[in-house]
């Protein structure tokens, strides 16, 4: 073997090593959703569900609110994106953009805000929206992810914008193109695959909450789809498949969310801009 | 006046939702606010006692240096393991390359709640996979093995929960900014005759820095005030011996309504972040410019 084949042995076993670590808990939860009760409770492991059951399944979903709580989840995951998208960007523009008075300490607040542990903010924000009779609400929920969503939406579009090249804009300024229009036709094509990157990780922190919303919605018919997949696990004598099940179902919108926009981050596309 | 426009929205969502609370926690903190006061809806002020009495706490330092530990061996991790990974994809021929990315975007998509409860499964103590494993390769005593009656042994199930799940994010963001460095640096200074290790220290790195900084101070932040995964793997019911900063303010106001001691505590969590952080903080702002 030449020390390139050798090389290219180590880089792939070292590949399957991380594939495993990666997937194999994945498959675990699958493959333990569609066990039998008994296949579940062995010491010897079963490596596949056969035979297989709905049963977890069909438990998890007969669960009260489950539809419900999944309707209220995309609402509130929707509506948080959609806004936090809008403001973020034209804030990272000011902030990417411009020389203003104030930008640093912009910047280093846009780092400290995300320091501040949410579990003790949790208490302040509870009384104020409680105040406004706002709690138990959607509203009021997607007002309050847009807090903890917005600073970091902000900062990474600022770090796609900064990444442009600027000429870019100068240029069209120079052909007669306005500082707007040179954002609009230029900037935000370019920045595409920010927006898109920014979305995905609003939703991943949206959807992975499971503090605020179970702060602030009390209602079951309110809640959203984490508290409903807590209120499983914590069902007392591990009912293991029953939880698998529950963990697949609230996986699955996140991964394939996520894999779809996955494909359409093209990294390449500011690459070539500027070499022409 | 253009950028300020630009920033009025955000800023005004935020100074309403994020800027008042914070204010209310601060506030807080400087009260004694118990049951009694939130029936009130109003605390009395008594300075720093809420202060005086958590630095005085010898737990107060066992918790600091526990949080400050596990969130550096956290950081830790993810970094070396991230960058190691991120360099592996560069080197992998397509359709491995496709694999890996897929893995680690499948495992990155994982919601927080279900990466925990697949790990308290396969760390089950009866019938968990770990377990099994282990006592098949050979080692003693894992059978019917609690791994968190040993908060050490407990801590390392936690930091592979957290690694696991904040891995593949800098990985492929790692990966994203390895395209940028441009290929005729790196093959110039191969040309010299530079080793793997060189080429990454001289060029590679200082190309990525910006990239870095903000992982790592990303990672920091979030692994500083890690609380869903001990909180639930715990099954919502930590010892004392798993608290950390997080966790111990959250259980002195939630645990035993006294919200102004748990506030104090918040903030000094804050003012230790910001200590630990402000190293990448003043060089990202040297990045950023004046």
């Amino acid at each position: 073997m030449t020390r390139r084949q050798l090389a290219r042995a180590g880089y792939n076993a070292a590949a399957v090593l991380v594939l495993l670590v990666t997937l194999f808990p994945i498959y675990w939860m699958v493959a333990t959703g569609f066990k039998r009760g008994v296949d579940i409770l062995s010491f010897e492991p079963r490596w596949l569900p056969v035979p297989g059951t709905l049963e977890n399944y069909r438990s998890a979903i007969a669960k009260p609110y489950f539809l419900q709580d999944v309707r209220n989840s995309v609402l509130v995951v929707v509506a948080t994106v959609l806004i936090s998208l809008v403001l973020a960007f034209l804030a990272a523009l000011a902030a990417a953009r411009f020389n203003f008075r104030g930008r640093a300490a912009l910047i280093v607040m846009l780092i400290v805000v995300q320091m501040v542990p949410l579990e003790a903010l949790i208490i302040p924000i509870y009384l104020m929206l409680d105040g406004a009779g706002q709690t138990d609400r959607l509203a009021g929920i997607i007002v309050t992810y847009l807090t903890f969503v917005l600073p970091f939406a902000i900062w990474t579009l600022r770090g796609f914008i900064v990444n442009i090249p600027e000429e870019l804009e100068e240029a069209a300024m120079v052909d007669g193109c306005t500082r707007a229009g040179a954002f609009r036709r230029i900037l935000l094509p370019l920045v595409a695959p920010g927006l898109v990157a920014t979305s995905v990780f609003s939703f991943i922190l949206v959807w992975n909450d499971y503090l605020i919303a179970y702060v602030l919605l009390r209602s079951p018919e309110k809640q959203t789809l984490g508290i409903w997949l807590a209120s499983f696990t914590t069902n007392h004598g591990t009912e293991w498949g029953g939880v698998m099940a529950g963990s697949t179902l609230f996986a699955i919108p996140a991964v394939v969310f996520f894999l779809l926009v996955q494909r359409r981050v093209v990294s390449g596309l500011t690459a070539g801009a500027v070499k022409g | 006046m253009a950028p300020y426009a630009l920033l009025a929205p955000s800023l005004l969502v935020l100074a309403a939702i994020l800027g008042f609370p914070m204010y209310r926690l601060v506030s807080l903190s400087f009260q004694q606010y118990g049951l009694r006061e939130l029936f009130a809806g109003k605390g009395t002020f008594i300075g720093l006692d809420n202060y005086r009495e958590v630095v005085t706490d010898p737990f107060f330092w066992t918790v600091v240096v526990r949080t400050v530990l596990f969130a550096g061996v956290c950081v830790g991790l993810t970094m070396v393991l991230g960058t190691l990974v991120a360099l592996l994809l560069r080197n992998l021929a397509r359709p491995m390359r496709v694999a890996v990315t897929a893995g680690l975007v499948a495992a990155w998509a994982m919601p927080v709640l279900t990466a925990i409860s697949i790990w308290q499964w396969m760390f089950d103590f009866e019938f968990g996979v770990v377990n099994w494993l282990l006592t098949k390769l050979g080692a003693d005593g894992f059978q019917q093995h609690n791994w968190f009656d040993q908060p050490l042994q407990g801590f390392s199930v936690i930091v592979l929960v957290v690694v696991w799940g904040a891995l593949p994010f800098v990985a492929i963001t790692l990966h994203a900014g390895l395209t940028q460095v441009p290929a005729e640096l790196e093959e110039a200074a191969r040309v010299d005759g530079a080793g793997a290790w060189q080429v990454f220290r001289h060029i590679t790195f200082p190309v990525m820095k910006p990239i870095f900084l903000i992982l790592a101070t990303l990672s920091t932040i979030w692994d500083f005030k890690v609380f869903t995964q001990i909180w639930v793997l715990l099954n919502q019911r930590p010892s004392r011996e798993y608290f950390l900063l997080g966790i111990w303010s959250y259980s002195e106001s939630f645990g035993v309504t006294r919200y102004g001691k748990g506030a104090a505590i918040a903030v000094i969590m804050v003012i230790l972040l910001l200590v630990v952080t402000s190293f990448y903080v003043r060089q990202m702002l040297r990045a950023v410019g004046p």
